[in-house]
């Protein structure tokens, strides 16, 4: 009796078990946070808040009045060494990719900051001039309060982190922000084609 | 080991420890490093468990038991929420969301430290063979995948944060392999003769306070 008790608790514990793994890895897909944020906004797109921010030029403006275009957007510190070189050549190609509907403004492209204490509108157009860019469509921003920062580290799912070397680490991302401003697609850094592709597909002929 | 401990004591020192480790200063020196939350903390949730079951009355223990034959159903138990935990995003969601650090602070203990203290004892030696031997087996697997993984797995740790647990990884499995090789040489037994003693092994290795 005790061990058909057994039998039957443990079986009964695993079937759980099984069931509770395959929940919280969205069915086999997502051990990771990086991952699982990239399903989660597929599935429920989020809103965008409305922050404001100050551009490269000096000029102030808010994600609010971005809306009616698709955006790219990718987050960034001028001083990164790593990943935010390898995101600025590919926002260089993307750029090539995408001239038709960034020259007629159906798309942009904006690199935001995290480290606004560092990043002045100096900082911002000396990165994008390293990146290469074209000029057209691609903005780089800092939000102009920290909690506007806040508000968009949570949407966008960024996490930042000292790296003990007086920079930091962070998730490196192409995030695809729909006409509605709502957040829909994440891809990682190296499938600009897959963005560029999406939004392309989208905007349809 | 701390077969000598009075229930009193356990629940004591149980909830002593608990409250140390909830304690946000500790809690937060202990999450800043993927090392430490894994290999510190975490570990002393489940020592906290193996106190809450040494405080277990013996009626109690009787009830498991009739559902715990040889300590198979406890097993099962610690090794499925063992599994939750080793998952990378669950490390982080430890860290930012409040619910998950909830079921952290719950799970540890209730459902691997309790469950693995009650079965323990009952085990067979086969079991606890096949059990170490997975538990060798997953330290050396967990630890290369953190070694090699040119890619940070949480999103809150940095690279060489998780190397380094890696390598703790390999130590400590390395570690548990020598003990268990030194033991197969020159140890001895006694869960061989608990096991021959059947059908009446609940009875022995029981944590037994004299009342």
């Amino acid at each position: 009796m005790r061990l058909l008790r057994t039998l039957f608790l443990s079986i009964a514990l695993i079937v759980a078990g099984g069931g509770v793994l395959y929940a919280a890895t969205d069915h086999l897909r997502a051990f990771t946070s990086e991952a699982a944020r990239r399903i989660a906004v597929r599935q429920h797109p989020i809103e965008v808040p409305s922050v404001a921010f100050e551009t490269q030029s000096g000029a102030r403006s808010d994600f609010a009045n971005l809306r009616g275009k698709w955006l790219l957007v990718d987050f960034i510190y001028t001083r990164c060494p790593t990943y935010c070189v390898a995101l600025g050549s590919e926002f260089a190609q993307l750029q090539d990719q995408l001239a038709g509907p960034l020259g007629k403004g159906a798309v942009e492209l904006v690199s935001i900051s995290f480290d606004p204490a560092h990043d002045t509108p100096r900082a911002l157009a000396a990165y994008l001039q390293r990146a290469h860019s074209r000029g057209a469509g691609w903005v780089a921003a800092r939000p102009v309060d920290s909690g506007g920062l806040d508000a968009l580290k949570q949407v966008f799912g960024i996490t930042v982190i000292p790296d003990g070397l007086g920079g930091y680490t962070h998730n490196a991302a192409i995030h695809v922000v729909d006409p509605q401003g709502r957040l829909i697609e994440i891809v990682d850094p190296g499938q600009s084609d897959l963005a560029a592709r999406t939004v392309l597909q989208k905007l349809g002929p | 080991m701390t077969s000598r401990l009075r229930p009193v004591d356990a629940a004591c020192g149980a909830a002593l420890l608990f409250l140390m480790l909830l304690a946000p200063p500790v809690k937060h020196a202990l999450e800043e490093r993927m090392t430490t939350q894994m290999l510190v903390q975490i570990p002393l949730l489940v020592v906290v468990g193996f106190l809450i079951a040494r405080s277990l009355p013996n009626r109690v223990t009787a009830v498991i038991d009739d559902w715990n034959c040889r300590g198979i159903t406890g097993l099962v138990l610690a090794t499925m929420t063992s599994m939750f935990w080793m998952l990378p995003r669950m490390l982080d969601g430890a860290v930012t969301d409040s619910l998950v650090a909830a079921a952290k602070y719950a799970s540890a203990p209730l459902l691997i430290g309790v469950p693995l203290a009650l079965s323990w004892p009952r085990m067979g030696f086969i079991v606890r063979g096949v059990f170490v031997v997975e538990c060798i087996a997953t330290l050396f697997r967990l630890g290369w995948l953190y070694l090699i993984s040119p890619e940070r797995l949480c999103n809150l740790y940095l690279l060489e944060d998780q190397q380094r647990l890696g390598q703790w990884l390999m130590l400590i499995g390395a570690a548990l392999f020598l003990a268990v090789a030194c033991k197969l040489v020159w140890g001895r037994f006694d869960s061989l003769s608990v096991a021959a003693r059947e059908p009446q092994p609940a009875h022995r290795g029981l944590p037994s306070a004299p009342t």
